[in-house]
């Protein structure tokens, strides 16, 4: 027998009988969906993120042009923000090309209010590696999209087909010498987060 | 990378208790971490519903688990993943190296997975001529320091800055004397973005297996898991067999629970969900049993397959806290560590499961409520019966045996021990008894509770 069918029959012969799955559905009626925006940015806030109240993408422009030099490598998923960063030629580069970039502007469509993440998947990302490479992250998401908690967050997901996606939240960080928190392990130095509540 | 020691908990703690400001430093830091934990936690009305859930769910999984890894896998070749299975450690290990050598390069980087330090695979493709360089920052100054990780979230916990400073000027170069943290982790980083961007291999643990989906899930905080996947051309990811949920939606209680438990944060700073390779990527899963459907067999001790390694347990014990990961001879530590490690070789960890007060600590704080402390007791049970004790213990046990088995010989044993305590302390209060290493045995009480009794209410 192969190794799969030893594996699989040990297992089977070896399970206890069948348990109950329990649901997941009681879990929602906690979440607090009052105030989510302002449980969102003390959140994010904690965990190291820089957020930032915006009424359109034009803000995000000046944003960036006073807290990046000019000359560093600025790239963006979002069209209308061409001409302050490369929105195109960067998907022909390799995924090491991409170790100079300085900043990333990213647009979410879903963020987590308990816990300051934003869900974002590969087609937001333009590359699987940039949001980890850059130095700098700086991810849009409109405020109608907070929600309460991981079990909404999962419910607005959904089964996606994406190849990949992840929870982000806050820049990258490490407290392994002896728990001292240091920002900005091996993924971005900070995390800025644009949260767009048009008129 | 020696883990093969012949030294007991016991002993190895005592190496460890040798230097009493360290053994107070480790404890502090680490019950720290579980106040960090009890802040997050105490947040949640709903906190023990989710430990409930989580628990529940992980029962069910075990329950159907051949089905479960079934459906993973098909979903998981449908995403254009490479499945891999690995009835042992040595297949797992080969698998890996089969996969390296076939692309014909001689080094990769490596994230946290404990599976692999369970299974001695950096040791295993070194003996192959494969380098590997581990990219947590802890695991990689444990690796340079040589040593196995102490803690399974934490791995170079045991360790002050300034010898992991000391190893970074004889590694990397930093000046002699330097141990801010800051510049440490500055340096780390520098060292390990060149070491991600030239590896064309990398590999990877598993926190979640989806069966619904055929994707996993890898939760870090610094990045390194994303940066090596990303930047590879080949990932390699090895789980184990318990590793499965049934479903995505089931990801929003496990990733509730797991880093408040671990930590007191809300979430890791990257929760990936690796569904399918990049185009051009090869993606390799490799599935493990390596003794798991064994533990699965065995009813007292089956819960401790649920365990979702966020090391709650081991920031929370006593006896962990006040002798070291090391003192555990075992890639897991800890009292989780303690009752899954007999079941690979009860012989060899026949000390771990007496290595615990059965204070219930840890059974309070595991996110899916394992009963931890009720296995250490059985286990030793298990172990006693098995004659894997050492002989000192089975006489002390025999002698316990028949002195609580007759209530005229536990009478005369209380007052000859009341007695000899008061009169005679050095008889117990020397270098024999082990017990008194570390301790100060109590005041004898002036009489016992029998003797108490009779004089107040035994003449009513």
């Amino acid at each position: 027998m192969s190794n799969r069918g030893k594996i699989l029959s040990a297992i089977r012969a070896n399970q206890p009988s069948l348990a109950t799955l329990p649901d997941v559905e009681p879990l929602k009626a906690y979440s607090n969906k009052e105030n989510l925006l302002a449980q969102y940015i003390t959140v994010a806030t904690n965990i190291g993120a820089k957020v930032y109240e915006i009424k359109s993408i034009d803000e995000v422009k000046t944003i960036v042009q006073n807290n990046f030099g000019a000359g560093k490598r600025i790239i963006s998923t979002i069209a209308e923000l061409s001409d302050i960063a490369d929105t195109k030629e960067y998907l022909n580069d390799l995924p090491v090309q991409l170790a100079d970039v300085e900043l990333a502007v990213l647009q979410s469509d879903l963020a987590v209010s308990e816990n300051g993440a934003i869900w974002i998947t590969e087609d937001q990302m333009g590359q699987r590696v940039l949001p980890f490479i850059t130095q700098h992250l700086a991810v849009i998401v409109e405020t109608n999209n907070i929600v309460a908690t991981m079990h909404d967050a999962y419910s607005t997901i959904g089964i996606t087909t994406q190849g990949f996606g992840a929870f982000i939240t806050g820049p990258s960080k490490t407290a392994d010498i002896e728990q001292s928190l240091i920002i900005g392990a091996h993924g971005p130095r900070s995390m800025s987060l644009f949260l767009l509540e048009e008129d | 990378m020696s883990t093969t020691s012949t030294k007991n908990h016991a002993e190895l703690a005592g190496q460890f208790n040798a230097d009493e400001n360290r053994v107070d430093w480790h404890d502090e830091t680490l019950w720290w971490i579980r106040q960090k934990r009890d802040k997050a936690v105490n947040q949640f009305p709903e906190w023990e519903l989710l430990r409930e859930t989580g628990s529940k769910i992980k029962e069910h999984v075990l329950s159907n688990l051949g089905n479960y890894l079934e459906s993973f896998e098909a979903n998981a070749l449908a995403n254009g993943i490479i499945v891999h299975w690995a009835a042992d450690a040595k297949e797992h290990n080969e698998i890996v190296h089969q996969i390296i050598k076939k692309h014909g390069v001689n080094r990769m980087v490596k994230s946290k997975s404990m599976l692999t330090e369970e299974c001695h695979l950096n040791e295993y493709l070194a003996e192959n001529g494969i380098e590997v360089i581990d990219s947590d920052l802890g695991e990689r100054i444990v690796q340079l320091a040589k040593e196995p990780p102490s803690h399974i979230v934490l791995p170079c916990i045991h360790k002050k800055k300034e010898e992991i400073g000391d190893l970074f000027h004889e590694h990397l170069g930093t000046p002699a004397g330097v141990s801010d943290p800051q510049i440490l982790t500055e340096t780390a980083r520098q060292h390990l973005r060149e070491v991600f961007l030239t590896r064309k291999i990398a590999l990877t643990g598993v926190n979640f297996a989806v069966a619904e989906t055929g994707e996993f899930v890898v939760c870090t905080n610094e990045g390194n898991a994303d940066m090596g996947a990303h930047l590879s051309e080949v990932h390699i990811a090895s789980m184990g067999i318990e590793k499965i949920i049934p479903k995505r939606k089931h990801l929003g209680v496990f990733l509730r629970l797991l880093t408040r438990s671990a930590t007191g944060q809300p979430i890791t700073t990257y929760s990936s969900h690796y569904k399918k390779p990049r185009p051009g990527q090869e993606m390799h899963i490799v599935i493990v049993d390596n003794g798991r459907s064994i533990q699965l067999g065995r009813k007292d001790f089956r819960n401790s397959l649920k365990c979702i390694r966020c090391g709650a347990c081991m920031n929370t014990c006593p006896v962990y806290r006040r002798s070291g990961g090391h003192s555990y001879h075992n890639a897991i530590s800890g009292p989780i560590g303690s009752i899954l490690a007999p079941n690979l070789d009860m012989e060899k960890y026949a000390d771990l499961p007496f290595a615990s007060t059965l204070c219930g600590s840890c059974s309070n704080v595991c996110p899916v409520k394992i009963d931890i402390h009720d296995q250490l007791y059985k286990w030793r049970q298990v172990i006693v019966k098995a004659g894997y004790t050492t002989k000192t213990k089975s006489a002390g046990m025999k002698m316990m045996q028949w002195t609580l088995s007759s209530p005229g010989m536990y009478h005369v044993a209380g007052t000859a021990g009341r007695i000899i305590m008061k009169y005679a302390p050095f008889a117990v209060n020397n270098a024999l008894n082990p017990w008194y290493k570390q301790r100060d045995m109590p005041k004898p009480p002036a009489e016992s509770f029998d003797e108490w009794y009779k004089k107040n209410r035994g003449k009513k």
